[in-house]
């Protein structure tokens, strides 16, 4: 199968669950799932807390084709406790990518997480560090990871570490990333440091099009499932290092952002001063209007991750 | 959690080849329903796991129901609930069928 | 312990390491001639954006040096400070990179270890201490994820029903005991003995794979994390690349 054979359809992304969205990104029928449902590996401390379990945990790990080529792929529930990571949930993705180490083969990871899960937050805490590691060493040998991100519960805390040591991103508007959630803020620092019922204050500061502009993401697309196909597609083509000419360059990126806009007090500022005409109009564009502004702006990080 | 198991006679076996199907999430209102194909094809087993006590009468007039109207007969069904309506329960199960119905990708 | 004690204890033959904004930075000289690079997060500090760039330019500093010395990663910090300002540079960007710096100077021939000798929290201790190829601790060290009263009102469950539940698993609640069972901490020092000594013999050891998860299994405080990982691996590698779908 390729890539002209599949999903016609339009699929939100944000609204699909995550086996509808592995069915729309892969080439049709590819795909094979390890640790299905029916071997039940559900979290074993969920029920300490007399909580609901998933037979999968919340993730989906296996193997599929995209655009004819192989592909390891895990993808989030983020309905399911918000899409975190417990110890079976995490374990799932370190075996996936050291799988991908010693196979050689391309990753795609669908993140839809609220980051670490409260009720097993030692074993998630540490399912997150060895799943950077797990990717670190992926990417030394050559493998892609490349992340997905634009799910109901966006890429947030242990997951948005996760999502910074890939190879590549592809976000969309709705994809929100962020180390601390807008409650977290708020509960610890007050509301007057983040109001989290601000809905505009929380897109504009953690939203796609933010982390799109400042290189925090590579490709931005609409919220459609082909689209992130196209995209996946696309972001197989980045380069696959992890080097020290490549951690030096997201050095020099990441310090040339702190110069430029580390004293911005919001996201609007920042899009003025990387030379977005209009940038107040930023959040209502469209798609199509929204990348015309951004193309030869944009900061990016094309030699970087 | 609490643990509801029924097993039915079931006069509609399953069609299709499929040997499983899984649909729905475990979330507030919702549930997710495991089917697979292992049983002989006149019996349906439901085992549910749910987070909200004491509604074992809903439960059961929800299957027997599901059982007698849809194809469930060889099926072992496997729900984890969030809380979930009868309504939802009931759609959920059809949903199921109707999946393993499909044919084998 | 404070920080002067921990280096006191480290560096008998002296260290030349520099406090600045809470981070640490220099150089410990060890018995026979020997150096080790030094870094780290002191005074209990939340690591922003600005922390993180400083500490990862030192480590880049210290790869492209080329002389394959160790490196002692001091951690005494808060959780990722948590403001608007961080969020909107991009501090997911920061700590991740703060993290990939440490593993490839591992990689690189470094030996990483970490020395979790105050307090470390969620985003903080990730991209610190849990990059390090070893971690170990002093006693009294206190990681967490999160404190207790706030995981109290996330899981909207009393604080008393978490603690004694806190009783029965080492899986969620904070302190160094449970991160040592549950194999984040390979080992916890004697403060009574030498440190010198215990860092020559972690320095000792081979540089190896990851194995938090098997030791965690193996301290019997995360009993699936190595099983499971180890399935997927074995599947994805053994099963035929055109499976059939289930």
């Amino acid at each position: 199968m390729t890539a002209a054979t599949a999903n016609t359809s339009s699929l939100s992304w944000y609204e699909a669950g995550a086996r509808q969205r592995i069915d729309a990104l892969l080439d049709p029928r590819s795909f094979s799932e390890f640790i299905g449902p029916e071997q039940r590996e559900t979290s074993p401390h969920l029920p300490i807390f007399d909580l609901p379990r998933q037979f999968d945990d919340g993730i989906i790990v296996g193997r599929g084709r995209l655009g004819g080529l192989p592909v390891l792929l895990a993808a989030q529930e983020g309905r399911f406790m918000g899409g975190a990571f417990g110890e079976v949930h995490g374990a799932k993705l370190t075996g996936l990518l050291r799988a991908a180490r010693m196979l050689g083969q391309n990753v795609l990871i669908l993140f839809d997480t609220g980051g670490v899960r409260l009720q097993e937050a030692n074993a998630g805490e540490l399912a997150i560090a060895e799943i950077m590691r797990a990717v670190i060493e992926a990417r030394r040998a050559g493998v892609r990871v490349i992340g997905l991100i634009g799910g109901r519960a966006g890429c947030y805390g242990g997951g948005s570490l996760i999502a910074g040591t890939c190879s590549s991103l592809i976000v969309s508007e709705q994809g929100r990333i962020s180390v601390s959630g807008p409650e977290v803020i708020e509960t610890n620092k007050g509301v007057e440091e983040f109001d989290s019922r601000d809905r505009a204050l929380v897109w504009r500061t953690m939203g796609g099009k933010h982390r799109y502009l400042i290189g925090g993401a590579d490709i931005f697309v609409d919220d459609d499932a082909s689209a992130f196909r196209q995209a996946s597609i696309e972001a197989l083509q980045c380069q696959a290092r992890c080097d020290l000419p490549m951690i030096e360059a997201e050095q020099r990126r990441l310090e040339r952002r702190l110069k430029h806009f580390g004293e911005a007090n919001d996201a609007v500022e920042i899009w003025q001063a990387v030379g977005i005409d209009k940038p107040a109009e930023i959040p209502g564009l469209p798609t199509e209007e929204y990348l015309r502004r951004a193309a030869d702006k944009r900061e990016n990080a094309d030699d970087a991750r | 959690m609490e643990k509801l198991n029924f097993k039915l006679n079931a006069p509609n076996r399953a069609r299709g080849t499929r040997a499983q199907a899984i649909v729905g999430v475990v979330a507030s209102g919702n549930l997710e329903v495991l089917l697979e194909r292992v049983l002989p094809p006149d019996v349906c087993i439901i085992e549910i796991a749910t987070a909200a006590h004491g509604f074992g009468a809903v439960w059961e007039a929800v299957v027997r129901d599901f059982v007698t109207r849809r194809a469930a007969g060889g099926l072992r069904v496997s729900v984890n609930d969030g809380g979930a309506r009868p309504d939802t329960v009931a759609l959920r199960l059809a949903q199921g069928v109707r999946m393993i119905e499909e044919p084998e990708a | 312990m404070t920080l002067d004690e921990v280096l006191a204890g480290l560096f008998p033959n002296g260290s030349d390491i520099t406090l600045t904004g809470g981070i640490v930075s220099g150089k410990g000289f060890l018995a026979g001639d020997s150096q080790i690079h030094v870094l780290g997060v002191a005074q209990g500090l939340p690591l922003g954006v600005d922390e993180a760039i400083a500490l990862a330019r030192r480590v880049i500093d210290i790869i492209k040096s080329g002389d394959q010395t160790p490196i002692l990663l001091l951690v005494d910090s808060a959780s990722q400070r948590m403001s608007r300002r961080e969020e909107l540079l991009g501090l997911n960007e920061y700590l991740a990179h703060l993290a990939k710096t440490l593993l490839l100077a591992e990689a690189e021939g470094h030996r990483t270890i970490g020395l979790l000798y105050g307090g470390s929290a969620a985003g903080a201790f990730i991209a610190t201490a849990l990059a390090t190829g070893k971690l170990v601790a002093l006693p009294g060290a206190h990681p967490a994820v999160m404190d207790l009263p706030s995981m109290a009102r996330v899981t909207k469950l009393p604080i008393d029903v978490l603690k004694a539940k806190a009783e029965a698993t080492p899986v969620f609640a904070p302190g160094l005991d449970n991160m040592v069972r549950t194999g984040g901490i390979q080992l916890v020092w004697d403060d009574s003995t030498s440190l010198a000594a215990q860092l020559a013999a972690i320095l000792g050891q081979p540089a190896g794979q990851d194995e938090r998860d098997r030791l965690g299994a193996a301290r019997g405080g995360r009993l699936k994390a190595a099983e499971i990982a180890e399935r997927v691996t074995s599947l994805a590698v053994n099963s035929p690349a055109e499976s059939r779908r289930v």
